[in-house]
């Protein structure tokens, strides 16, 4: 097994006025934490066990919350008591959905994350916004390329990245029904949506978007399964079968589908938004490495550095090897 | 001041620190009667029925002081005192920080700095069902460094979580030494008050005085209450008292003789 970081490539990156135009592109959807929000405030209204817990995020600035009001309660800028608040909650019989950018819990607040809800085990829903590059040129500090890592290593807790719109509604329905604890990674703005025909989403079951032959491309998040997709249909006009999963679920991963493509395409390339380290790529990785075959992983991520520099999201990723110019090359040398 | 409860769980405390791998002596020692005046005039629970959901809720939020919650939960009849024997023994239940595998353990602390946010989850889960529930937090007065402690303090007073109850065990020392010379806590009950909380001062040692004043909670109408329970490090040891080496101790068989006719000659003034 062989495993290689993407380095970046300058030769994609967009230019200005494509950053300016990708808000009018009719393929955009909504944002995730917007479909969160409303998915949420929905279920609110139906089940009474539901709290939310807001961190002066102000997604819910103009929500109507109606009789669901008192469950509606904004902690302030305050994240480690925002995890045992809610800890507090869901051991006392309540299921808490609290907000914060990826970077806040996975980083600020993991010691409570860790000890008052995974150890505990409580049905506490982490909304993570603002995942991977996608505050873009609100910096570093803002970016979350640690959480998928760090949130799989903590037991009991399942880890979902949505890829557009609709799954972001089928996962947190999905996820409000789990008995333990579970961490959603949400992006800042609209992404597109993939093609409707792709089969249902599941928690725990990567989602297949392309079969093939040759090799498969395992994906996470909404740019970096657009970016696979693009990628495999490049392939293909040059004859090279690529299989697509989109790996929404990084905890439990389907290590099924994992073994399949190990076992019956010649190798296998990760796309995520994260740093090379410990996420979907990582992830992969040890489930190759467990079953011992010969079966090479490259890892398409962010290198390991900070990635400083201003510009949007597609912008930043670009500039960190997230496109399928990075994949596409991957796939050859693997391939060759 | 004596009493049979307390000079119980002080006799378990030692014997525990008397095991291979010591014991957190010190500070289990000063909060002694603030954990036997809760468990036996205060909180409103059934030891037959630790997950009774109309409990009141204690969280030992300075789990450093797990022998001492331990003893006090065995001398109150959540489990037969013979079991704290394993205590620093591999594979017992009873590990150095409370461990919620301990029947009348409510949440693992111990990691400072945690019990005061889950005591605001507690709090405000009560208040939304309507329930007359009560959450009592146990805090050391070194873990109020701890700025989560803080984060919490300002959210109960926003809230107006009235039945939320702070402890704190003010016995002046941590590990370094005296508090005000690590990191001054003073004027604390000032801190406390501007963050929405009613403060009240009491001897921690003296168990009207405990009893008293959380016999008054909620005190004052949506706003969470303090106690700051001015302690004694060690108490019940007097070579020992007041000494920042008492926060973690093994005693010898000789140590352990000597611990235990200490405390049962009983607490002096």
């Amino acid at each position: 097994m062989s495993v290689v970081t993407a380095e970046p490539t300058a030769s994609a990156e967009p230019t200005a006025s494509a950053e300016l135009t990708a808000s009018t592109d009719p393929t955009e959807a909504r944002a995730g934490r917007e479909v969160y929000r409303d998915v949420l405030v929905e279920l609110m209204g139906r089940d009474e066990r539901h709290v939310c817990l807001d961190s002066d995020t102000g997604l819910f600035s103009a929500t109507a919350w109606g009789e669901s009001a008192p469950r509606y309660l904004n902690l302030g800028i305050a994240e480690q008591n925002l995890m045992g608040v809610a800890a507090g909650l869901a051991r006392s019989g309540r299921i808490p959905f609290v907000n914060t950018m990826a970077t806040f819990a996975a980083t600020r607040a993991l010691e409570a994350v860790k000890l008052d809800i995974a150890w505990n085990d409580l049905p506490v829903r982490i909304a993570a916004t603002h995942g991977g590059l996608s505050a873009g040129h609100l910096g570093s500090t803002h970016h979350a390329l640690e959480d998928l890592g760090v949130m799989r290593m903590l037991p009991n807790m399942t880890v979902l990245v949505p890829a557009d719109g609709p799954a972001t509604d089928t996962l947190v329905r999905a996820a409000a029904e789990l008995p333990g604890p579970v961490y959603l990674r949400l992006g800042r703005g609209a992404t597109p949506s993939l093609p409707p025909e792709a089969e249902p989403v599941r928690i725990g079951v990567a989602q297949r978007l392309r079969r093939g032959t040759d090799v498969t491309l395992i994906a996470t998040g909404p740019h970096p399964v657009l970016t696979a997709v693009e990628t495999a249909d490049e392939l293909a006009r040059a004859g090279i079968d690529a299989a697509v999963l989109n790996m929404h679920t990084v905890k439990p991963l389907d290590r099924e589908a994992i073994v399949e493509a190990a076992t019956r395409t010649r190798g296998i390339v990760t796309v995520e938004e994260h740093w090379a380290a410990g996420g979907l790529g990582s992830a992969v990785a040890e489930v190759v490495a467990d079953l011992g075959v010969a079966c090479p992983v490259r890892r398409v991520a962010v290198a390991d550095r900070f990635a400083a520099g201003t510009g949007g999201h597609r912008h930043l990723l670009a500039r960190n090897g997230i496109s399928a110019a990075t994949v596409t090359g991957h796939v050859r040398r693997l391939l060759a | 001041m004596s009493d049979d409860h307390a000079r119980t769980v002080r006799e378990l405390v030692v014997r525990m620190c008397a095991n291979p791998e010591g014991g957190h002596l010190g500070g289990s020692m000063s909060m002694v009667e603030i954990l036997v005046t809760l468990y036996r005039d205060v909180l409103r629970i059934d030891p037959k029925r630790p997950q009774d959901p109309d409990r009141d809720i204690l969280l030992l939020s300075k789990g450093h002081g797990a022998i001492g919650l331990y003893a006090v939960l065995a001398e109150r009849g959540f489990f037969p005192e013979e079991l704290l024997a394993s205590y620093g023994t591999a594979d017992s239940m009873f590990t150095a920080h409370p461990n919620p595998a301990v029947p009348g353990v409510e949440m693992p602390t111990g990691s400072l700095g945690h019990g005061l946010p889950l005591g605001v989850g507690f709090a405000l889960a009560a208040r939304l069902d309507g329930s007359d529930r009560r959450c009592f937090v146990v805090l050391g007065d070194g873990e109020l460094q701890e700025g989560s402690v803080w984060e919490a303090a300002m959210a109960a007073g926003a809230q107006g979580l009235d039945r939320l109850v702070a402890i704190v065990d003010r016995n002046g020392l941590q590990i370094s030494g005296d508090t005000e010379e690590t990191m001054g806590l003073e004027p604390l009950g000032d801190r406390w008050r501007s963050f929405g909380w009613t403060v009240l001062d009491v001897d921690g040692h003296e168990p009207d005085q405990v009893r008293t004043a959380l016999s008054r909670v909620p005190h004052t109408p949506g706003r969470p209450t303090v106690l700051l329970a001015r302690t004694v490090k060690g108490k019940g040891l007097p070579y020992i008292e007041g000494q920042a080496r008492s926060h973690y101790v093994r005693l010898t068989e000789r140590g352990h003789r000597r611990a235990r006719a200490a405390v049962l000659r009983g607490e002096r003034p």
